[in-house]
């Protein structure tokens, strides 16, 4: 938009990890020879194929040590919303003797919403929780909502947009209870927050490597062991044959790389990112009038500072942080191509104004305390320009 | 970002007549929070001319460009003219806007209008 700060890359500021964040450069680096030289098809049965075999589980197990989980329950898939779509449709359909119910909640990514609502014309009954003004599902809901055909509970371990942490062990103990399989969407929580799926009882975890300074386009579902799943690629035997379709090798190796730098320097990290978090929210809330924090005051992501502005629209306010070098995210309507305001925004009960002049700063490891200052500085200024144009702006 | 025309990122950043005018002839306001946009139209009529524009916007960067192209055009006309004046118009000045966008060009003309129509009601009273 505006070339001379696109040119200046170093005045540039990411605060949408949430989206996606930057590679790590010692992943990137260990993902190269897997592109230029070790290209084999692990399939093969020659030495190329043998060393990207031997590359892809090696990480494999990194992957698998950063949930606690064992290298076997892992399985390898092209992102996000495949994983999501595996674990809904894969398990659904392994279970589909023992009954169609399932209960999800209200808040999750569209990833899993949208299979849902699709399964729902194929037959399943679905149910979701709501979730309270801070974006807590309130477990006895959960309890409530329990049938005889409850087959399956998929809730989302924190919220991509508000960073509402759930309370998953409590979950995992009613879905025991009861004999029903338990998926968590762990994409904001994996390689982010400490997640030991034995501890909290999960049979099914979503997570993905952009999300933790690994590469785009790979991910995984642990599934625990004893597990049944049904795939939804046919073809080769890859991933003992729950997920067929040539590896991603150079991806799988990325991940794996990612997965072990973000358990050796989780504590440093969320550290780090916390106090980053706690000064922008501080700052925003001390030089701005009129704003709310959304979200939970506690139980949140580190990264997370989810905003609203009265009396302005969100995407106004990233058009004016873009025109700064300043990268950021909206609920607003009139951020999304269904010029929809977020669900999890509707969800919590956020009025329509308030979802509207939503705006999220993401952070992540490489953000650092200036460019805190930095946005600090430039958007107490930019929130004043917008409301002296806001007809609904009361001083 | 958002693909916006250059017109459209100029306007928004910086739009014209931005404002309310104390003693109006004529006010039209539009759309709510609800439905993502608002805008406030006030309008100053001299000799069947619009002498003073002045608008208020809750919305997008679309709706902000929007706004001030339609008090930019519509400035200095007659009320004949201004009541002429379209949402198409208003978004080809613009240099189109995205097509999810161009129900805001659709609020711009019409707040004009409602405010001109403000003006002609009272003065018909």
């Amino acid at each position: 938009m505006n070339s001379k700060i696109k040119k200046d890359s170093k005045k540039r500021i990411f605060f949408d990890n949430a989206s996606t964040t930057r590679i790590d450069d010692q992943v990137f680096k260990e993902m190269e020879s897997y592109f230029r030289e070790n290209y084999g098809n692990p399939s093969s049965l020659h030495d190329f194929g043998e060393l990207a075999k031997s590359a892809v589980e090696s990480a494999r197990k990194k992957v698998a040590n950063l949930i606690g989980a064992s290298a076997e329950e892992i399985y390898f898939t092209s992102c996000g919303t495949e994983s999501n779509n595996l674990a809904l449709w894969g398990l659904a359909r392994a279970l589909k003797g023992k009954g169609n119910h399932i209960i999800s909640s209200v808040i999750e990514h569209h990833s899993v919403l949208n299979p849902l609502k699709e399964m729902k014309k194929n037959g399943w009954n679905i149910s979701l929780v709501p979730v309270d003004e801070c974006g807590l599902i309130n477990t006895k809901d959960i309890e409530n909502e329990i049938t005889d055909s409850t087959i399956l509970i998929s809730i989302m371990h924190a919220n991509n947009e508000i960073g509402t942490i759930q309370k998953l062990k409590e979950i995992s103990l009613i879905a025991k209870k009861n004999n029903i399989i338990f998926h968590s969407d762990g994409m904001a929580t994996a390689g982010i927050i400490p997640v030991n799926v034995r501890e909290l009882g999960i049979d099914a975890y979503s997570f993905s490597a952009q999300q933790l300074h690994g590469p785009k386009g790979v991910a995984a579902l642990f599934i625990k062991k004893g597990t049944r799943i049904k795939p939804i690629f046919l073809g080769g035997t890859q991933e003992k044959g729950r997920r067929a379709g040539t590896e991603n090798v150079p991806g799988i190796v990325g991940f794996g790389k990612a997965c072990e730098l973000a358990k050796i320097k989780m504590e440093d990290n969320i550290k780090y990112i916390s106090k980053l978090r706690d000064n922008l929210i501080n700052g925003i809330i001390n030089k701005v009038k009129n704003v709310k924090l959304n979200g939970h005051t506690t139980d949140r992501l580190p990264g997370n500072v989810h905003i609203s502005f009265k009396y302005i629209e969100g995407e106004s306010i990233l058009l004016m942080l873009n025109m700064e070098g300043i990268a950021a995210a909206s609920g607003s309507s009139c951020t999304s191509q269904a010029l929809k305001s977020s669900h999890v925004l509707n969800a919590i009960g956020l009025s329509p104004t308030m979802a509207q002049g939503s705006v999220l700063f993401s952070l992540g490891k490489y953000n650092t305390a200036e460019e805190v200052s930095r946005l600090l500085e430039v958007l107490p200024p930019i929130v004043k320009r917008l409301r002296e144009m806001s007809p609904i702006y009361k001083e | 970002m958002v693909a916006y025309s250059k017109k459209v990122m100029e306007h928004f950043m910086n739009p014209r007549n931005v404002g309310e005018i104390k003693d109006a002839d004529g006010i039209g306001e539009i759309g709510n929070p609800v439905c993502g946009d608002m805008m406030s139209f006030y309008i100053k009529v001299k000799d069947n001319k619009l002498e003073d524009i002045k608008f208020k916007t809750f919305g997008c960067g679309a709706a902000i460009a929007v706004s001030s192209m339609v008090s930019e055009a519509a400035k200095g006309k007659t009320l004949d003219e201004a009541l002429r004046i379209t949402n198409k118009d208003i978004a080809k000045k613009l240099g189109g806007l995205p097509k999810n966008k161009l129900h805001c060009s659709n609020l711009g003309a019409d707040a004009l209008h409602k405010a001109i129509k403000d003006y002609l009601d009272k003065k018909g009273k």
